[in-house]
């Protein structure tokens, strides 16, 4: 075959194929792991924060395709904002970011801001005094 | 890149020579077989051949109990609503398989909402029917047992033998789903006694778009789709002349070939299985172990702490056509329900990968994918947080439990907020 077909767009199969920030942190300041009750997937978000700012964020997925891309691009977009900003993250960031993704697998992107908030909320548990300076999360709707 | 075809359960290249007898019937004998002049009764008579060749691949008596549709998934919608529908006098109660091919099952779902009842009739852990089950659900109201010759995703052949010889003691017809094993198998419609039997040609090297369904003359069904008297008037259309005759031809060079084929692909079978075992840590085989009780074309494999569609991808991108009955991989997010009916845990059914040999496949190529899918597994697992929790001990394996950690599912269902399914 010359020609290469792909199932997702050539974005999504990028980040798929070589993913950024995959791993764990070593003294992770807030560490969330969530799953989709609708096909199984697993994704872990873990988050270095200094003075109120995302320094760094790794991701460890137990999912299809576009679930790894989806927290691939999710960490990507993530990294530099404060934790206000973090908080207001939405799914659709990576869905536009990634190009689009199948009707069938949006939930991965949910997943993926789902993680990142399970991770903004326990660093927020761990740092109580944090917590006053931001509004609460807010929860994730679809 | 080394090209791989893993896939011959979804699809097989059409044989240079059946492409070369398919061709005239595009251009030179282009005639309807409705028609009554030269153009018409020539395309008649490569209809008969066809339906004589098809009627050898199975052992039945003659030609004339040779239905041509347009594929396996129309045999099963005219076997099953076809009888349904003829019998709904005598009965309306069907008795199937719990691992049947969705063309069925999804047939029997649509029987269901018009008024019929059906009885599933479960599997052992391998994907064998349960025939104590499969007799006691035959009641005086069943006009229909269906029970598939082998399954399509795990490749567990079932005891037709025994099958057929409980329905023909209950005095209820017998349709068997034989797309699976027509042209890899021996198949004899007289031994099991099957009323009907549906198969494929491009699962055995012919061309797709004509599907055939065998009804003994006895079995009553009526047809489905309404129009002209072709067919018998069983299944109304213009007859898809090329693939027909394309079709014969496959499964005339399929009689010829069985055993050849069969002495070709099993060993690969066996070296593939063996290879991923001594290679892939926590891996499995789902359904029988290759021998007499497997097709020789099939491995149904669960990896353990990766997820399928990823395999699936990664193995795409070097060059292996593999398949999978993981959620993800599905249009509706649920995992294979085969991989359901034999229990497997939803941890397994995630990680599942099916692979199915052809006659092209070579030792290198099994090699190949034994080295790939090797590579592939670790890389994955290193991008999983289960396979990292896994060996931090806070979950377990379900392949070779060390006693560690909570399951897989459990897990899931925490993280969730929900059960798996």
């Amino acid at each position: 075959m010359s020609e290469t077909y792909t199932l997702y767009n050539s974005t999504v199969m990028e980040h798929f194929m070589n993913p950024r920030n995959m791993g764990d942190l070593k003294d992770a300041d807030g560490v969330g792991e969530v799953g989709a009750a609708a096909c199984g997937d697993i994704m872990k978000i873990s988050l270095k924060i200094k003075d109120g700012r995302i320094e760094d964020a790794r991701f460890k997925t137990f999912g299809c395709g576009s679930a790894i891309a989806s927290s691939s691009m999710a960490t990507e977009l993530i990294k530099g904002r404060t934790i206000d900003e973090a908080m207001s993250f939405s799914n659709q960031e990576v869905v536009d970011a990634l190009g689009g993704l199948p009707p069938v697998k949006i939930h991965c992107s949910v997943l993926a801001e789902e993680a990142l908030k399970a991770a903004l909320e326990d660093y927020v548990k761990r740092n109580p005094s944090a917590a006053a300076k931001v509004p609460a999360v807010e929860p994730v709707s679809a | 890149m080394r090209q791989v075809f893993l896939d011959h359960q979804s699809a097989t290249p059409v044989l240079p020579e059946v492409f070369d007898a398919m061709r005239p019937y595009f251009t030179e004998y282009f005639g309807n077989a409705s028609s009554l002049h030269q153009h018409g009764l020539r395309v008649r008579d490569a209809l008969k051949q066809a339906r004589q060749q098809m009627a050898a691949l199975i052992g039945a008596d003659s030609e004339e109990e040779i239905f041509f549709t347009s594929d396996g998934t129309e045999s099963a919608n005219l076997a099953l609503k076809g009888a349904a529908y003829a019998n709904e006098r005598k009965g309306k109660h069907l008795v199937i398989s719990a691992t049947e091919h969705p063309s069925v099952m999804n047939s029997v779902e649509f029987l269901e909402k018009q008024g019929w009842t059906c009885t599933r009739v479960g599997v052992t852990p391998e994907g064998m029917i349960r025939l104590d089950e499969l007799e006691a659900a035959i009641t005086p109201q069943t006009v229909l047992v269906a029970v598939h010759h082998v399954n399509h995703d795990i490749g567990a052949i079932q005891p037709m033998r025994d099958v057929g010889r409980i329905c023909a003691t209950k005095n209820v017809p017998l349709y068997v789903d034989c797309e699976a094993s027509a042209g890899w198998l021996p198949i004899d419609v007289k031994e099991w006694g099957a009323a009907m039997v549906s198969f494929s040609p491009h699962r055995f090297y012919g061309p797709k778009g004509v599907g055939v369904l065998y009804r003994n003359r006895k079995a009553r069904i009526v047809s489905v789709i309404h129009g002209g008297v072709q067919e018998g008037g069983r299944r109304a259309g213009t007859e898809n002349i090329p693939a027909i005759v394309g079709g014969g031809l496959a499964a005339h060079i399929a009689r010829e070939r069985l055993e050849q084929r069969m002495a070709h692909v099993a060993p690969l079978q066996r070296r593939l299985w063996e290879g991923l075992k001594l290679k892939v840590p926590y891996i499995q085989l789902n359904g029988p172990v290759p021998g007499p009780h497997r097709i020789g074309t099939n491995l149904n494999l669960s990896t353990e702490f990766i997820e399928g569609e990823g395999q699936l991808l990664l193995c795409d991108m070097n060059g292996i056509a593999v398949a999978s009955g993981s959620s993800c991989v599905s249009k509706s997010l649920k995992i294979s329900h085969v991989l359901g009916a034999i229990g497997l845990d939803h941890a397994l059914a995630q990680g599942n990968i099916i692979m199915t040999l052809g006659e092209a496949n070579t030792e290198a190529d099994v090699d190949y994918v034994v080295d790939t899918f090797a590579k592939i597994v670790a890389k994955l697992r290193g991008m999983s947080p289960m396979w990292d929790e896994f060996e931090r001990g806070v979950i377990d394996s379900v392949i070779a439990p060390t006693g560690r950690g909570k399951s897989f599912s459990q897990h899931a269902a925490e993280v969730s907020g929900k059960p798996a399914h």
